[in-house]
């Protein structure tokens, strides 16, 4: 009984949040609305006993992505009249893509006959190891695979952002710690009234 | 049946304010902890008038703030800008939920419980993001953009720290943590790891000699610049909840939480409980100890600090410690 109303809680607010996501004005909006989304779909996690998911989820989506998301979204200068003129030109599209989606996933969950065969069942073992098992021994190709897709998406994108400028001092730190005291401190003798001649 | 339901809710609510109620006087009396620390240290003498040694200042703070006036900035996201300080609030709250103070002494003893802990101290930074953002002010939305670089980029060695502690245990649940350190307290063999974790947490925490956030000198607060009254008291209640739930966090993880640091009899006669507190009371002596005596970093040494130094060197200790135990096979069973 519990479970079911939490459910019905966390769904609702989930779709409820989605919607939001695509009808608020402000983007900083949408993005706060993305987070509770991925938030609730967490709530889920855990009611399917998938508590490794669920935590995953919070700490790589809402801790990490949804923060970049946010950052590049707050430093953006929007006209917000613009913006609806986009949302005009752009709506059939959009339609489009959504009704495809809609259709997809009702085809799946037609299809779907609620036994997947390669996972051990919930509750026999610790769903944490259950997942360390079959991602690094069935299939860790697949995901050696995903993390070296991850890493060169990395490395393109800071070879793109990469670059030299001259005149620019950098510090290097090696450079400040391994000078010694005999060639940066010198002692003056100042006679008074006539400053040091040489600074350097 | 209803009353049996009851009963249960009302005995949760009885244990959640059994750890929340101390929390809050904790968090009170850290703040007098930390001005007549930092004043001995500076050879002041610190708030000493109000009440016996100061015992009452924080209350009378806490008056003063309540008896201002919140003021709403005219420029601002009014909705976001108030959910801002609740959530720092909140989220300095609900990772307690999973912090153990004894065997079995634990709220919600959850299997991924230092991923659960994880999880919300990487949601923190949302308080912060929100409140710079909604203010509609430059210097609270530079605090707030500082102060999310930092406490993403710390995250990244702080969860590589965490799986070092990890491989040793064979374990999410952090009564599991605790336990395995029954021998031998993880601060000994994973020192280095723990100097880490522990300087990620004053970055995490936006401490000293990391409060670059808000720094007052450039800055003036930060990304609470705007707020007054009771919402700042929010956001400053939450920022010493936070750094007692990080001085509780290191000890789980390298302190041995409740365990005494001896296994033998003057030792063992102190309940767990209580060494667990005094082990977060050294924690927090040492983030004040810190405040008082360095100086503050630079904005990109900071950056590299976490990126360059922190980041290569946990990872490789990661390699190290797992094949340590990989090659004298002292593996522990996983799950087991």
């Amino acid at each position: 009984m519990l479970s079911s109303v939490f459910f019905y809680l966390f769904a609702g607010i989930c779709c409820l949040a989605g919607l939001m996501v695509v009808s608020s004005r402000n983007p900083v909006h949408s993005v706060l609305f993305l987070i509770l989304a991925f938030f609730n779909a967490a709530g889920l996690f855990i009611l399917l006993n998938a508590e490794f998911l669920a935590m995953l989820l919070v700490v790589v989506y809402v801790g990490a992505v949804a923060v970049l998301f946010l950052f590049v979204v707050m430093m953006l200068d929007i006209n917000y009249s613009e913006l609806r003129e986009g949302f005009q030109k752009y709506r059939s599209l959009g339609l489009l893509i959504g009704a495809v989606l809609l259709v997809e996933l009702f085809a799946t969950f037609f299809e779907y006959s609620g036994n997947v065969k390669s996972l051990p069942s919930p509750g026999a073992v610790h769903n944490t190891k259950a997942l360390g098992q079959v991602i690094y021994t069935d299939y860790i190709y697949l995901f050696q695979l995903a993390g070296l897709i991850l890493l060169v998406a990395m490395i393109g994108a800071i070879a793109l952002t990469l670059r030299k400028r001259s005149g620019v001092r950098k510090q290097v730190i090696a450079d400040q710690n391994s000078r010694t005291r005999a060639e940066t401190v010198k002692l003056a003798k100042v006679e008074t009234g006539a400053g040091v001649k040489e600074a350097s | 049946m209803i009353e049996h339901w009851l009963i249960d809710l009302a005995w949760m609510i009885a244990t959640i304010l059994a750890v929340v109620v101390p929390l809050l006087i904790a968090v009170a009396y850290l703040t007098l902890a930390e001005r007549r620390v930092i004043g001995f240290m500076q050879l002041r003498k610190g708030p000493n008038v109000v009440g016996p040694f100061g015992m009452f200042q924080p209350f009378a703070d806490a008056l003063k703030l309540m008896a201002k006036e919140t003021i709403l900035p005219a420029g601002a996201d009014k909705v976001v800008f108030i959910i801002a300080p609740m959530l720092t609030f909140v989220l300095a709250l609900v990772a307690w939920a999973v912090i153990p103070f004894d065997a079995g002494l634990v709220l919600a003893d959850i299997n991924v419980g230092i991923l659960y802990l994880f999880a919300i101290s990487s949601l923190g930074v949302y308080g912060v993001i929100m409140a710079g953002w909604a203010s509609n002010s430059k210097y609270a939305f530079l605090g707030a953009l500082r102060s999310a670089a930092q406490m993403v980029s710390y995250e990244v060695s702080m969860g590589l720290v965490i799986i070092n502690v990890l491989i040793c245990v064979g374990s999410l649940n952090l009564s599991d943590i605790i336990e395995a350190q029954r021998d031998m307290w993880f601060a000994l063999p994973l020192l280095p790891m723990f100097i880490v974790f522990f300087i990620s947490t004053l970055a995490e925490t936006n401490r000293a000699p990391f409060d670059l956030p808000e720094g007052e000198s450039e800055l003036v607060a930060g990304y609470f610049v705007e707020y007054s009254s009771m919402s700042f008291a929010l956001f400053f209640l939450g920022e010493y909840a936070n750094m007692i739930l990080m001085s509780a966090m290191t000890t789980v993880l390298f302190l041995g939480g409740w365990l005494p640091p001896f296994d033998f009899a003057p030792f063992t006669w102190i309940p767990g409980p209580i060494w667990f507190v005094l082990k977060i009371m050294l924690c927090l002596f040492v983030f004040l100890w810190v405040r008082a005596t360095t100086p503050r970093y630079r904005y990109d040494q900071l950056m590299r600090l976490g990126w360059k130094i922190f980041l290569p060197f946990s990872l490789i200790y990661v390699v190290l410690t797992a094949g340590f135990l990989m090659a004298f096979d002292k593996l522990p069973v996983i799950g087991g």
